[in-house]
């Protein structure tokens, strides 16, 4: 298990590599640099910007300064942002804990609605509480975040006054009365980022569970009596759960694609605003550091669905 | 003395778009303590709908068992709930099923899936249910049974998995297996050890079998007294010897001219003879006899009256206006 563990880690160094150079290659053929800022100010010297530019081998070939690049960042120098005044990686863990927040919350959130209801819609197929079921999980995946995100500032915040309009993270108060608020102003954005996972995971959750209702072993287990409830959690969740454990592995890049969104909208501190921040500013050592820490993040999540994966179906072998 | 079970006038009956299909309409089976019945016909028959009606393992909607008593022991299955059948499930009545390689859960082990059923009916600790399963399989005659316990389906080969499924359905010594063609998914070597293992294990429990085939070699080896369905319907009840030795029904005589017989092949090489045609499809069945598209000796009263069931000699009865003719 920790040897498969391992061996999964190796693998994933190269394809690491691989993402940094087409992010490295995308980043550094994309128009605006760190300082077309410089560029363009009056009060900087054409001499000084150039030298500036030399100094710091901007204008090597790219070649050479993936390789600076991928150095520094192999030795912990993830690079300074010109417009935050602050070390990358020092900014970046400023920001994360946010987004893993909310993405994080989100994604339970999500899974608390689909599994339970896509299962007990599966078990009545075409009832009523199936057709509502369907129905507004078609609804929830046909309206975009950035719509629903701005109804619920409008109805929350706006017109009821419930719940704050701008996320912060030095949230004033200690103990319990931190936790609450802290609760509180996640509210929206989870539940706009988790209601629209779980229109798409509810109708896949669904379909796994009835791919699976009809086989012959869950007959088997109804003809040893052992009660509907059991034949569905033992026999037929266990092995729709396999499907669905796949989808929410590749979904993630998609949920924090999601979140940036998400974040803009709810003025969320996190990864994604720092993201659409930092490329409107041509702050290129923090767009390639977070679309770095993007990439890391999903591939983890692959290697935590394959890890699932064995743990879930005994015929693939962690070897 | 009253039989096992008693099936009377099952009619068991699918919505599909193109109309109500009549999978089962109006069998009437029994069988007696202790007893080997076999249930023969072709494919779509419905001998696997009528077995599966007896513990509503049918799915329902769309199935439907729309008329009809299945007794068991005095008392009438048809209208208890799922959660009452559940009782009678692998408790009286165990149930082994036509595809050992499907009918397994590939993420549970073998171990699992037989003790879980002892655990369901009887009162055992774990450890008692582990000890019992571990009987049950050195029973079929699974090598190394202790270690092969905690092993998953995927591990076992087709004739292996088939003891399990065996193993399983007598896990909690029920009073009648149905044995719904457990060797035909086998290749043929296999198919006769199953076949004599099941043979076994009936001595050992003195349960009653009821064995659903379209093999009437099988039929020949296993049965004391033999079932034929077609179209839904029984069409000749007798005695095994009875059945094989002066077939009344068109369609039972077809059936036993299509095995193919070794002994008279090396005299004189003939065409291995077969019933034209194929089983009808039951949304809205032909008036009258049901098998007379594809029989020999249909007459005109065969396509306007339906045969009833009727005893012709003691314990044989068959469905066919050829009898009333003679």
């Amino acid at each position: 298990m920790s040897q498969y563990v391992l061996r999964r880690i190796l693998i994933a160094i190269p394809s690491l590599l691989g993402i940094s150079v087409v992010l490295f290659v995308v980043l550094a053929l994309a128009p605006g640099d760190p300082f077309s800022e410089l560029a363009t100010n009056p009060n900087v010297p054409a001499d000084v910007a150039a030298s500036l530019r030399a100094k710091f081998g901007l204008d090597d070939p790219i070649y050479l300064r993936y390789l600076h690049w991928i150095s520094a960042m192999a030795h912990g120098d993830w690079g300074f942002s010109f417009v935050s005044r602050m070390n990358v990686d020092q900014l970046i863990l400023q920001r994360l804990p946010a987004t893993l927040y909310v993405v994080g919350s989100a994604q339970i959130l999500a899974l608390l609605i689909a599994i339970p209801v896509g299962v007990f819609a599966a078990t009545k197929p075409y009832s009523l509480f199936d057709q509502i079921a369907n129905t507004l999980a078609f609804v929830g995946f046909s309206l975009p975040t950035f719509f629903t995100g701005i109804l619920f500032i409008l109805i929350f915040s706006v017109t009821l006054d419930w719940l704050p309009l701008v996320y912060t993270t030095d949230v004033k108060g200690t103990g319990i009365h931190w936790v609450l608020e802290m609760i509180r102003q996640a509210i929206m954005p989870v539940a706009v980022l988790g209601l629209f996972q779980a229109a798409s995971m509810t109708r896949f959750v669904r379909s796994a569970m009835l791919d699976v209702i009809r086989l012959d072993y869950v007959t088997t287990a109804r003809a040893k009596g052992l009660g509907q409830a059991k034949v569905i959690v033992k026999h037929v969740m266990r092995n729709a759960m396999i499907p669905v454990v796949t989808l929410i592995a590749l979904q993630m890049p998609a949920v924090f694609g999601g979140a940036i969104v998400t974040e803009q909208i709810f003025r969320i501190p996190g990864i994604g605003s720092l993201l659409i921040s930092s490329i409107l500013a041509n702050d290129t050592p923090v767009v390639m550091a977070v679309t770095f820490v993007f990439a890391c993040l999903v591939v983890l999540f692959n290697l935590i669905a394959d890890v699932l994966y064995g743990w879930l179906d005994p015929r693939i072998s962690l070897r | 003395m009253a039989p096992l079970l008693e099936i009377k006038g099952l009619k068991t009956h699918f919505s599909t778009d193109d109309g109500i299909l009549q999978a089962v309409d109006g069998v009437d089976i029994s069988i007696n303590k202790g007893e080997t019945l076999c249930v023969v016909g072709e494919s779509g028959c419905g001998k696997t709908v009528t077995a599966m009606s007896i513990l509503k393992l049918i799915a329902m909607p769309p199935g439907r068992i729309a008329a009809g008593q299945i007794i068991f022991e005095g008392r009438d299955l048809v209208p208890l709930t799922s959660q009452q059948l559940d009782e009678v499930r692998a408790k009286e009545i165990g149930f082994i099923f036509q595809e050992p390689m499907t009918s397994l859960n590939p993420v549970l082990t073998v171990g699992e899936q037989i003790a879980e059923s002892l655990r369901r009916h009887e009162a055992v600790t774990r450890k008692q249910a582990l000890e019992r399963t571990i009987e049950m399989l050195k029973l079929v005659q699974i090598p190394n049974a202790e270690g092969r316990v905690h092993h998953y389906p995927h591990q076992f080969s087709g004739g292996m998995r088939q003891r399990v499924m065996i193993a399983m359905a007598l896990a909690c010594k029920p009073k009648l297996v149905i044995a719904d063609e457990p060797t035909t998914a086998l290749d043929v070597t296999i198919q006769a050890q199953i076949l004599d293992l099941l043979q076994d294990m009936k001595e050992r429990f003195g349960m009653a079998v009821m064995l659903i085939t379209h093999a009437m070699g099988v039929v020949a080896e296993t049965a004391q007294r033999v079932v034929v369905m077609y179209a839904g319907k029984v069409v000749e009840e007798a005695l095994v010897d009875d059945l094989f030795g002066d077939p009344r029904h068109p369609y039972t005589q077809g059936l036993i001219r299509s095995i193919p017989r070794i002994d008279l092949a090396s005299e004189h090489k003939t065409r291995l003879e077969a019933i034209g045609g194929s089983v009808p499809i039951l949304v809205n069945p032909p008036v009258g006899c049901r098998f007379a598209p594809r029989c020999r000796h249909a007459m005109s009263i065969c396509t306007e009256k339906e045969p009833v069931l009727r005893e012709i000699a003691p314990g044989h009865r068959m469905a066919c206006h050829l009898g009333d003719a003679s």
